[in-house]
């Protein structure tokens, strides 16, 4: 499985202090808009493979990281680089518009 | 138990159900508002008139046809589009809900996006299309929706467990009939939505302001823009996402006419229309 699952007690490693470029998916099970945009993300994960890290958060269990990054509306796409979060992408978003900013 | 349900009464809606209806599929057409065509005084530019038709003739002309046909139709404003467990859709009216296997939106050209400052700015960061989405981040927070009709208090309803105050904001429209303890309801033109990063506050024209944390937005008549939001269909630019065959990301769920963008023309409508009725047939022969 090429898509990471991040959470509160792994994200400062797995996505902060990571050396590559990471794509984070926020998202919700009750989430219809989400249910969509879930393969998506999984697609870009395979095609970005070694390139690119590709996770989800699931904002439910993890609601101090959807405070802390703002998200307030679901699904949010957000990209940190170096630790800090560049880009990010509200509500259902097509693969290329996300693979335009990860190929920057 | 509909095959094909389609919201519009337009070209596109029309066609895409004669096309259903001679597969002898079961078909429901529903349409609230008035069609772009209506609008249009004479077109001469579409085959078979020798001197030309007004839009509106040609409108009614449509229905009349799909009535003809025995096709249902039904003059009710849809305020949501849900998809269930089994992958089949209901249709929610202001009167009643409607099962199908298939959904086609030909909803046309219709904006509903408010020439309020600031609204742009704060998608995502507080404002919001979306009620059964992303209420969830609203909980016991003073929020508000902006609108005045039956779609408007749909989202209300929505946020009414969840928020701890709604206030209803009309912009200089009339008040809508809502009761209940959190739900207040302001008349006043909202001149712009202010905040640092996220949406902070609202400041009416006469220069007063209140506090929020959120601002959903539904005006008027939902349309294709704000059903694709909820369901989580492809758009670019509020136009729906369809490849040749007039599908959306979704399987079973198409558009046609206006709502997909390009020409606005009575002819790219009535192709599209067939073009997804057709797809349709399709689909449901395949299940």
């Amino acid at each position: 499985m090429s898509v990471f699952k991040f959470e509160e007690g792994n994200f400062e490693k797995e996505v902060l202090e990571s050396n590559e470029v990471v794509l984070v998916d926020f998202y919700a099970d009750w989430c219809g808009p989400c249910k969509m945009m879930s393969p998506v993300i999984d697609e870009i994960a395979n095609e970005l493979l070694g390139k690119v890290k590709v996770g989800k958060v699931n904002v439910d269990n993890n609601q101090e990281l959807a405070i802390k990054y703002d998200v307030m509306s679901i699904p949010t796409m957000i990209i940190f680089k170096n630790g800090m979060p560049v880009k990010s992408f509200v509500g259902i978003t097509s693969k290329e518009a996300i693979l335009k900013e990860l190929n920057h | 138990m509909y095959d094909v349900i389609i919201i519009g009464a337009g070209p596109a809606g029309i066609s895409a159900g004669l096309y259903t209806k001679r597969a002898n599929l079961k078909v429901l057409i529903i349409y609230k508002e008035k069609s772009g065509l209506e609008k249009a005084n004479l077109i001469e530019n579409y085959y078979g008139f020798e001197k030309g038709i007004t839009g509106a003739e040609l409108y009614q002309t449509g229905i009349k046809q799909a009535k003809h046909l025995g096709i249902d139709i039904k003059k009710e404003e849809v305020i949501n589009v849900q998809i269930k467990e089994n992958g089949e859709y209901k249709i929610i009216t202001e009167n009643q809900s409607y099962d199908s296997k298939t959904v086609i939106f030909a909803t046309g050209n219709k904006k509903n996006v408010p020439k309020i400052k600031g609204i742009k700015e704060f998608e995502g960061k507080g404002v919001s299309y979306c009620a059964v989405c992303d209420g969830f981040f609203y909980k016991n927070k003073d929020i508000s929706v902006l609108g005045n009709g039956k779609y408007a208090i749909s989202e209300t309803n929505e946020l009414i467990n969840i928020a701890k105050s709604i206030t209803i904001l009309t912009n200089g429209e009339k008040a809508p009939e809502i009761r209940a303890d959190n739900v207040k309801i302001d008349t006043r033109k909202v001149r712009e939505v202010r905040g640092e990063n996220k949406i902070q506050e609202i400041e009416f024209e006469d220069n007063s302001k209140i506090k929020t944390d959120g601002l959903f937005i539904a005006l008027g008549i939902a349309g294709s823009s704000e059903f694709a939001k909820k369901l989580g269909i492809m758009t670019n630019k509020d136009k729906i996402i369809v490849n040749e065959n007039m599908e959306t990301n979704i399987p079973g769920i198409y558009a046609a006419g206006d709502c997909t963008g390009g020409l606005l023309q009575v002819s790219k409508a009535v192709y599209e229309g067939a073009k997804a009725g057709l797809q349709a047939i399709k689909y449901l022969r395949k299940q």
